[in-house]
């Protein structure tokens, strides 16, 4: 079952896309997310797909066209990476609050400034409030099967949210790594077709969309689009138990491993999760319970099943790859930390920001963080919950 | 993990390390194996110090950090030994192969004491030869599997056939003293003594 395959992240996103065969796609290039409109493009010059793929002069214009094919009817998909994102955030905003369900790859970067082009999550965290949405990749094989996934959890009714699918930016977006792909025809199934119910190109229904919204209806508007963000936590479930049976691999909104009988985690998303797994495995040789939660689906955030998860602990620490810079720890942090509030749960609990800019994150770093928690486990309080790892201090 | 080999690979910008790298993880694939190949990316100019890197294994890989102890180290332009530390955490069960007509001595005093195996090949000439024109990743893709027996010869020579009948679809002219290439730079790395 399925094709055995070599890919790099990039080159699975571009697949998947082909795969999908959406009606629209709308795209400016930016590093490191230039290669999936660079090779979808070559898709549709060679005919493999049907797509309209329009080449807009911004990203605010790759936004707002991928708003207008959505608004009309069609299934629309885009494809950026930090300030790419930046310069759609007005679009951004205005694709969820329309409702529409365009579903993006985001190739995870530093946003400016100073400039760099490497990996870190401060593009994504920037529109963590934007209502869209957000799935993370640990692997090129995650990026491909979460985009397979997006457009059911998308377009279901009890939805109706934009969606993107973040993964590393050069870490796995430039990485070739095996991958299992599907064949075309049961993509084309599991996907299936998109059939608005409102849609501006409908004769029967002439509508209006995107008006102005004041002081009456704003207020109801938001508070449906924040329902739809709880809805899409069981949709997500259901859509990855279909996927589940096709495939045999299994998606929940977060992955645990071997933290059922740990004493002391970390928490953390992308592919840094893969080289925790790997450290979780060599502290278990020596006898340290270390255990790894990974987030896979940052919003809606599944408050809940991570304070669950988390409560029989010791220490926890939680890897941001994005400073907030409010001197309190990344958003990852403040969400976990909130989720275990919220679930009666008192275990200590750090930030560590980490990988800023594509500051490599190496195996003895990680373990360097399990260390830290060995020693945070022997204490009921913790001093400095504020850290850092991988950063210079000379 | 036990069974993963991890290789660097040290050249310069337009020379084909990165190429190489990833034609090595796609033999590597092609017998089977889990692979990574990936280039680290800095301003990238022609001439300019890169760094690429390939993880080979039996199982799945799940780190996804560059190579800091690798088992081999592949270095694709020799003037690189003078400003880049290229055995940096290179194992001394390992190996280096070095593109370079250097001598064995001058090389040993160069890596500054490592302990491990030294391979040298001239890529220039095998290139030269046989491709008349200066390409040094193709002998250097050859030397390494020859070096670290990831895979049979005739398996690798075999794949690579398919690779480069893909690669050169638009150049078929290139395919024969590109086999060539990678035939003669099997047979030409030696070990140092």
């Amino acid at each position: 079952m399925g094709i055995r395959e070599r890919l790099s992240g990039n080159e699975a996103a571009a697949t998947a896309m082909k795969q999908i065969n959406p009606d629209v796609v709308a795209a400016f290039p930016i590093t490191p997310s230039t290669e999936i409109p660079q090779y979808f493009s070559t898709f549709v010059d060679n005919g493999m797909v049907d797509t309209e793929f329009v080449a807009v002069e911004s990203e605010h214009s790759a936004m707002s066209a991928c708003i207008g094919a959505e608004a009309a009817g069609a299934r629309a998909m885009t494809a950026t990476s930090a300030n790419g994102l930046s310069l759609m955030w007005e679009m951004v905003y205005i694709a969820s609050g329309m409702r529409l369900p365009i579903v993006m790859s985001l190739v995870n970067r530093a946003v400016s400034g100073p400039l760099n082009i490497h990996n870190d999550h401060s593009d994504a965290m920037g529109v963590r409030d934007a209502g869209w949405i957000m799935l993370f990749s640990e692997t090129n094989q995650e990026a491909y099967d979460n985009l397979l996934m997006a457009h059911r959890i998308a377009e279901n009714e009890k939805v109706l949210l934009p969606l993107m699918v973040c993964q590393d930016g050069f870490i796995t977006s430039h990485s070739i790594e095996n991958i299992e792909l599907l064949e075309d025809e049961k993509v084309k199934e599991f996907v299936g077709e998109y059939h608005p119910k409102h849609y501006l190109l409908n004769k029967k229904e002439p509508i209006a969309m995107g008006p102005m919204d004041l002081q009456a209806f704003l207020f109801e508007h938001k508070y449906q689009q924040a329902e739809a963000m709880r809805n899409a936590e069981q949709v997500i479930l259901e859509v990855a138990k279909d996927f589940e049976k096709m495939t045999g691999r299994k998606y929940g909104l977060i992955e645990e491993y071997r933290l059922e009988d740990a004493e002391i985690a970390i928490v953390c998303m992308n592919s840094t999760a893969g080289t925790t797994k790997e450290v979780v495995d060599a502290l278990r040789e020596k006898g340290i319970k270390a255990g790894l939660l990974k987030v896979r689906v940052f919003r809606p955030f599944p408050v809940e099943e991570i304070g669950k998860a988390l409560s029989h602990l010791k220490a926890v620490a939680v890897l941001d790859k994005a400073d907030s810079l409010n001197g309190a720890g990344g958003a990852l942090y403040t969400d976990v930390t909130s989720a275990m509030y919220l679930n009666n749960n008192n275990v200590p609990t750090s930030s560590y920001i980490y990988g800023i800019g594509g500051r490599d994150t190496t195996t003895k770093e990680i373990e360097s963080v399990f260390n830290d928690l060995v020693e945070d486990s022997k204490k009921n309080k913790i001093e400095n919950p504020f850290r850092y790892v991988g950063l210079r201090k000379e | 993990m036990s069974n993963m080999i991890e290789i660097r690979w040290h050249g310069r910008g337009g020379q084909g390390a990165k190429t190489a790298s990833l034609l090595l993880a796609d033999a590597a694939f092609n017998t089977g194996k889990y692979i990574q190949g990936f280039p680290e990316y800095g301003p990238e100019r022609m001439g300019a110090p890169i760094t690429a890197y390939n993880r080979i294994s039996d199982t799945p890989i799940r780190i996804h950090s560059n190579i800091y102890e690798p088992d081999y180290v592949v270095v694709v332009d020799d003037t690189l030994l003078e400003s880049v530390d290229v055995t940096a955490g290179l194992k001394e069960d390992g190996a280096i192969v070095i593109n370079t007509t250097k001598s064995g001595d001058r090389l040993k005093e160069e890596l500054k004491g490592y302990k491990g195996k030294i391979y040298t090949i001239d890529a220039r000439k095998v290139s030269m030869e046989t491709l008349g024109s200066y390409f040094p990743n193709t002998p250097m893709l050859a030397a390494i599997v020859k070096v670290s027996k990831i895979m049979d010869e005739k398996d690798f020579l075999e794949d690579m056939k398919g690779s480069f009948k893909h690669k050169f679809a638009k150049k078929p002219e290139v395919i024969e003293g590109n086999m060539k290439a990678l035939e003669m730079a099997l047979n030409e790395v030696k070990e140092i003594a």
